[in-house]
């Protein structure tokens, strides 16, 4: 088992590498060139060549992918600025450490993940385990077919009706402040209670129908005829034998799901204005920000990786077939 | 030979999208304590659906009727809640296909003691304690470090041996094998026969044993009840069916097992 994590770790190491060189490559050496975008309209080709001297341009492309490596674990020096570890650079727009604008953002897109993602696993588990146990009952049906209508909805038109339906309307929620829970629960809660909502429909309603399906699918394996045979209780063989088998293959979706989203809801995060990760991502591509938008790939590729080895471990407690293969 | 289990006209109905079909008709026998009973016949033809028609474990829409009695009681009618205390306590099912009648997600010991405290109650302890010796009596070695094993990793004898402690652990006065030996190679199915009757013969349990296996039933049953498409064909002692079927399909049943003494073109 110690291996088996140990070999999984290492391989996140890695792929968070490789991550890591393309979107440098990507970011730095196939857009524009950063000293000119930074120098602005007054510049002169000494100030260039000295913000190149200053950001290390100028050097090979290996060192400059090594630099900003050693930046992010030990820190590193901009002419006589010194950029303490984890130094992603600063931002070309405001320079601000890119360091402390991820920091200050990261627990807004966490707020808006969390929260989403307890009212989808919620509203999604319950509503298709009802399907299914209902299964081609009027409830089910449109059950259903709602699911399939949620899931088509694009989350930006639903956010736009929410707000001008229970903002402008009917004027029964704020429009989202940035309001801290320790300041104000309740201006709190009713900020992101919109957010949540939009977010997490479309992922309800797909594990509604993936829940229902598993469900179903669990009703009809021989073990849960045999725990009929056996005599257990109703809720002992639902909880057992049909929940436990029909929910562990919706922890592997969920925890991809989720990961994705701690990395920034970008359209949602927009649309209301809260200042996440995805809306700073959102920002920094329309300004070509290159260190911002560096560190919020990296920012998601690293959620979505550690999401990844989260899952697979957790998996190996869930499922004891998994769990022998892997000592 | 009290008759301990007996069946009457049952008949198991399923609504079709062109009406309602029979699947199994007007089906009559008799199970006797220490007795056992060969329900045979090929695919489809009502077996298995009237062992799952007498526990009320038919699938959604399947309707019933006639007469199930166990030790005088009706069982046909009873309710959900009323069929459960007699699913595994009172009668035991074993299926064909042991590593996925076993859920992989629990140990053998917790399916087995899950269903004994079911019945009989006690702590978690002592249901423990009766997998284990439910394991040890079918013949699973070191059964105290197996009894928390899962189904994966045991051989396919071996879960069908824990199948069979299962379905003892309760001591049922019957049990309904079905075609118990039919996913196992030869040589384990003869091992998982000697266990069941060895078994049979210590408990006094009764034992309904369905298969398409006329050889199986020949030396495991005393009476025979031969099916086909849902109807009860010939019905008798095993030295008659065997000896001198009286029905064509019998017949060409007995006709179709390949004999070692047969010329076979080459």
């Amino acid at each position: 088992m110690t291996r088996y994590v140990l070999g999984r770790l290492g391989s996140v190491v890695l792929i968070l590498l490789a991550v890591c060189l393309f979107t440098y490559l990507i970011f730095f050496k196939l857009s524009p060139d950063p000293a000119v975008m930074i120098c602005g309209k007054t510049c002169t080709p000494d100030r260039i060549d000295s913000i190149r001297n200053v950001l290390g341009l100028n050097q090979p492309l290996l060192s400059q992918f090594w630099e900003f490596l050693r930046g992010i674990f030990v820190g590193r020096q901009y002419g006589s600025v010194h950029c303490p570890a984890p130094c992603l650079g600063y931002s070309f727009q405001t320079n601000e450490s890119v360091w402390s604008m991820i920091t200050a953002r990261l627990p807004v897109s966490v707020t808006v993940a969390v929260g989403a993602a307890v009212l989808w696993l919620l509203a999604g588990v319950i509503g298709g385990l009802v399907s299914a146990i209902k299964q081609g009952t009027w409830w089910d049906r449109s059950a259903m077919a709602l699911a399939l209508g949620g899931v088509s909805v694009p989350n930006y038109v639903l956010a736009l009706v929410l707000q001008y339906v229970l903002v402008v309307k009917l004027q029964v929620l704020p429009f989202p402040a940035a309001v801290s829970f320790v300041d104000n629960p309740v201006v709190w809660f009713e900020s992101y209670l919109m957010p949540w909502v939009v977010l997490a429909v479309g992922y309800a309603c797909l594990y509604a129908r993936l829940t229902r399906s598993n469900v179903i699918d669990t009703l009809s394996e021989n073990y849960y005829r045999t725990a009929r045979a056996k005599g257990l209780s109703g809720s002992l063989i639902m909880r057992r034998h049909a929940l436990r088998p029909a929910l562990t293959p919706i922890t592997t979706i969920f925890g991809m799901d989720f990961a994705g989203l701690l990395g920034g809801a970008l359209i949602t995060e927009t649309v209301f204005g809260l200042n996440g990760i995805g809306k700073l991502a959102a920002d920094s591509i329309a300004k070509n920000d290159q260190p911002v938008i560096m560190a919020v790939t990296l920012l998601a590729a690293f959620f979505v990786v550690i999401g990844n080895v989260v899952v697979d471990l957790l998996y190996t407690a869930l499922d004891p077939r998994v769990r022998v293969v892997s000592t | 030979m009290s008759d301990l289990f007996v069946v009457e006209d049952l008949t198991v109905t399923f609504p079709t999208s062109r009406g309602p079909v029979d699947v199994v008709k007007n089906v009559s026998f008799t199970v006797g304590r220490d007795d056992t009973l060969g329900i045979v016949g090929e695919s489809g033809s009502g077996k298995s659906m009237t062992a799952l028609a007498v526990l009320g474990l038919l699938p959604r829409g399947a309707r019933t009727s006639g007469s199930v009695k166990l030790d005088g009681i009706e069982l046909l009618g009873k309710s959900e809640r009323d069929l459960r205390s007699v699913r595994g306590n009172a009668i035991s099912m074993v299926f064909q296909d042991p590593l996925s009648s076993l859920n992989p997600y629990y140990t053998v010991g917790l399916q087995i003691s899950e269903m004994y405290q079911t019945h009989r109650g006690g702590s978690r302890r002592s249901a423990r304690q009766v997998a284990i010796d439910a394991l040890d009596r079918v013949g699973i070695p070191d059964p105290a470090r197996r009894v928390d094993h899962y189904p994966h990793q045991f051989s396919g004898g071996q879960r069908q041996r824990v199948m069979i402690a299962m379905a003892l652990c309760c001591s049922p006065s019957l049990l309904i094998a079905d075609e118990p030996t039919t996913a196992l190679d030869v040589t384990v199915q003869a091992q998982i026969l000697e266990l069941l009757a060895e078994l049979q013969s210590t408990t006094g349990t009764g034992m309904i044993f369905i298969t398409h296996d006329l050889a199986v039933i020949s030396s495991i049953a005393q009476r025979v009840l031969v099916m086909r498409s849902g109807d009860p064909v010939e019905y008798g002692t095993a030295e008659q069916v065997f000896s001198a079927p009286r029905h064509e399909y019998t017949r060409m049943l007995l006709d179709a097992v390949p004999r070692i003494d047969d010329e076979v073109a080459l």
